[in-house]
């Protein structure tokens, strides 16, 4: 209803303002288009400084192929596959428990358990660094995927643990207490009341998540050595380096280092929108 | 009927909360008291009952001393505060530009939708990936700021290796997922705006801005005090737009205290000074935390 519909204007001011809707749209898109276009331009293109007419030879398979070529780049999205898919799993199983407990049972800590899961939360990263890198180290977890997946789960067991426990306690309790009075215990009500209706908010962090964790650099940069562990992040930073100014593969490997999430935002926009924005309309 | 039977709605919601209560105290919680006992250490981050080549020991307890040498002997320490301190408040201009691109799109038309998912993609791109785009499309040789610029017949600005303009630089380049995020915010908070205050704001005369900020803003205050914080504690952790676009660089003019951090702990094997500058950030975030589960509390106390 705000602004007033521009439907109740002119037909001169619809027009115009579907034309600067259009070119706002480019402008803001421009990067992603530079980047988009040299990912499939030729190297001689590039060297003529070309950025903005459609390349004269498109250069798609030979770049794209280039940068999997010595099968690094294929190796660090396999690395941040591996590393993000357990993570999700886990994290929303883990926040999903915690995020019951704290929803729907009294006990004296409770408002505490809560307060810690939220306040951990804000937490800046470099408080953990030093004794994180220490325990991974000790636990011999130091550049392997399960030290990466092991601490993004604790860590973002917080965030996870405040969005369901906020969620589950919006359920009506009057079902738990009538699966309760017929006997249920509490791991079959968890599983078979709670999880199924649980499943919208799950869907939401769970494409939230996958997006976090793919796009984790910090701990990657922290928690691992080498190119064996390391995903896509830190080994485009990598590759950048070897590639310098050969801009149309940074930018085709940019584009691979991005996809996922992109993908993934455009087939479950509503969920990612719904998660992303919990608490944003009541408050 | 057994034990478990008898007592379980008292174990359970403490068996449910074991797990994530265990592994966020070990990752998490334990990790900030070690840190700050490390800040009150000097350590190379070596075995902590070794020797170093000098014949001090690796791990010293020294007290306040790395706090004294940050705020009197170390003016990189400043230059980084300083910057925060711009990064906090430059960075609050992705919200009022992403409340000004939710109301601009926020029409029924045709095809909306697409539009929209277009305006807020970017938030899902890596930070990786924006600051080799942003680094490129500041290179004043190859890069498009200079070609645009060449337009108008200006010099190409070397912003990246300018050490009054790197961070701003760098600034902008956050601004890039983060109006993206503000814009998503505000376009679902716009979806709760009461129709009827709306209608009763226009009998009153009211339109344009002065409708926008006494009937529609008020009611957006969810969606803003959301970006407030995200955007705050986003400013305070930033680091991978840094490492990746100048490396602190040029000259340390783009540091800030997270990733001075990082170079003193990883790189000078300085621990337990890192350790203190990562006080100092936790203590500074802890301002927001507090805020944050003050305001969360009251509300909880008074739904009930």
């Amino acid at each position: 209803m705000f602004p007033t519909p521009i439907q109740n204007y002119s037909l001169k001011i619809n027009i115009g303002y579907r034309v600067i809707l259009v070119i706002t749209l480019v402008i803001w898109l421009l990067p992603l288009i530079a980047v988009m276009l040299t990912s499939i331009r030729t190297f001689d293109d590039v060297l003529a400084g070309n950025y903005w007419t459609f390349p004269k030879e498109t250069a798609f398979i030979s770049n794209y192929a280039e940068v999997f070529a010595d099968g690094k780049m294929a190796g660090f999205f396999l690395n941040s596959l591996i590393i993000t898919i357990p993570t999700v799993i886990g994290t929303l199983f883990l926040s999903s428990l915690a995020g019951y407990s704290l929803a729907m049972h009294r006990f004296k800590l409770n408002l505490l358990v809560f307060a810690m899961f939220i306040a951990g939360n804000f937490v800046p990263y470099q408080i953990l660094m030093i004794p994180v890198r220490s325990i991974s180290i000790e636990l011999g977890m130091y550049n392997s995927h399960l030290g990466l997946i092991i601490f993004h789960i604790a860590f973002q067991t917080g965030f996870c643990t405040f969005f369901l426990r906020n969620f589950i306690k919006e359920l009506p309790f009057e079902l738990i207490e009538a699966a309760r009075a017929d006997g249920a215990t509490e791991w079959t009500i968890y599983r078979k009341i709670i999880i199924p209706l649980t499943i919208p908010a799950l869907a939401a962090l769970g494409v939230l998540e996958f997006t976090f964790i793919w796009n984790d650099y910090f701990w990657a940069l922290i928690l691992t050595q080498g190119d064996t562990v390391k995903p896509i992040t830190v080994g485009l930073d990598v590759l950048r380096g070897q590639w310098t100014t050969a801009w149309n593969l940074v930018s085709a490997g940019s584009v691979v280092a991005a996809l996922p999430p992109v993908i993934m935002f455009f087939i479950l926009q509503r969920q990612f929108i719904q998660g992303l924005t919990f608490g944003a309309v009541k408050g | 009927m057994t034990f478990w039977e008898r007592n379980q709605l008292k174990l359970a919601p403490f068996l449910f909360l074991a797990p994530a209560i265990f592994i966020f105290l070990i990752y998490v919680i334990y990790p900030i008291f070690d840190s700050i006992w490390v800040s009150f250490h000097e350590w190379n981050g070596m075995d902590k009952d070794g020797v170093r080549g000098n014949g001090k020991p690796n791990w010293e307890f020294v007290g306040f001393k790395n706090y004294i040498t940050l705020f009197t002997d170390d003016d990189e320490f400043y230059v980084s505060l300083f910057n925060n301190i711009r990064w906090l408040i430059f960075s609050l201009l992705a919200i009022p530009i992403g409340l000004a691109l939710a109301l601009f799109v926020n029409q029924k038309i045709l095809g909306i939708r697409y539009i929209k998912s277009l305006f807020y993609f970017p938030f899902v791109i890596n930070a990786v990936v924006i600051g080799v785009i942003f680094t490129w499309f500041y290179n004043p040789k190859y890069g498009a700021l200079a070609y645009v610029l060449s337009f108008f017949g200006i010099d190409p600005i070397p912003f990246l290796a300018d050490e009054n303009l790197a961070t701003y630089g760098i600034i902008i380049a956050s601004f890039f997922p983060g109006i993206a995020y503000t814009m998503i915010l505000y376009i679902t908070g716009l979806t709760g705006v009461s129709r009827e205050m709306i209608e009763a704001g226009r009998i009153d005369g009211a339109s344009g801005l002065t409708m926008l900020w006494h009937v529609v803003l008020p009611q957006l205050r969810a969606a803003t005090l959301i970006a407030i914080v995200v955007t705050l504690v986003g400013a305070l952790r930033a680091f991978d737009l840094i490492a990746v676009m100048t490396a602190g660089g040029p000259w340390g003019s783009s540091e800030v205290l997270a990733y001075k951090m990082y170079q003193e702990a990883l790189f000078n094997y300085r621990m337990g000074y890192g350790a203190a500058i990562a006080t100092i950030l936790f203590l500074i975030m802890d301002i927001y935390i507090a805020w944050f589960l003050y305001r969360l509390f009251k509300n909880e106390s008074s739904e009930k």
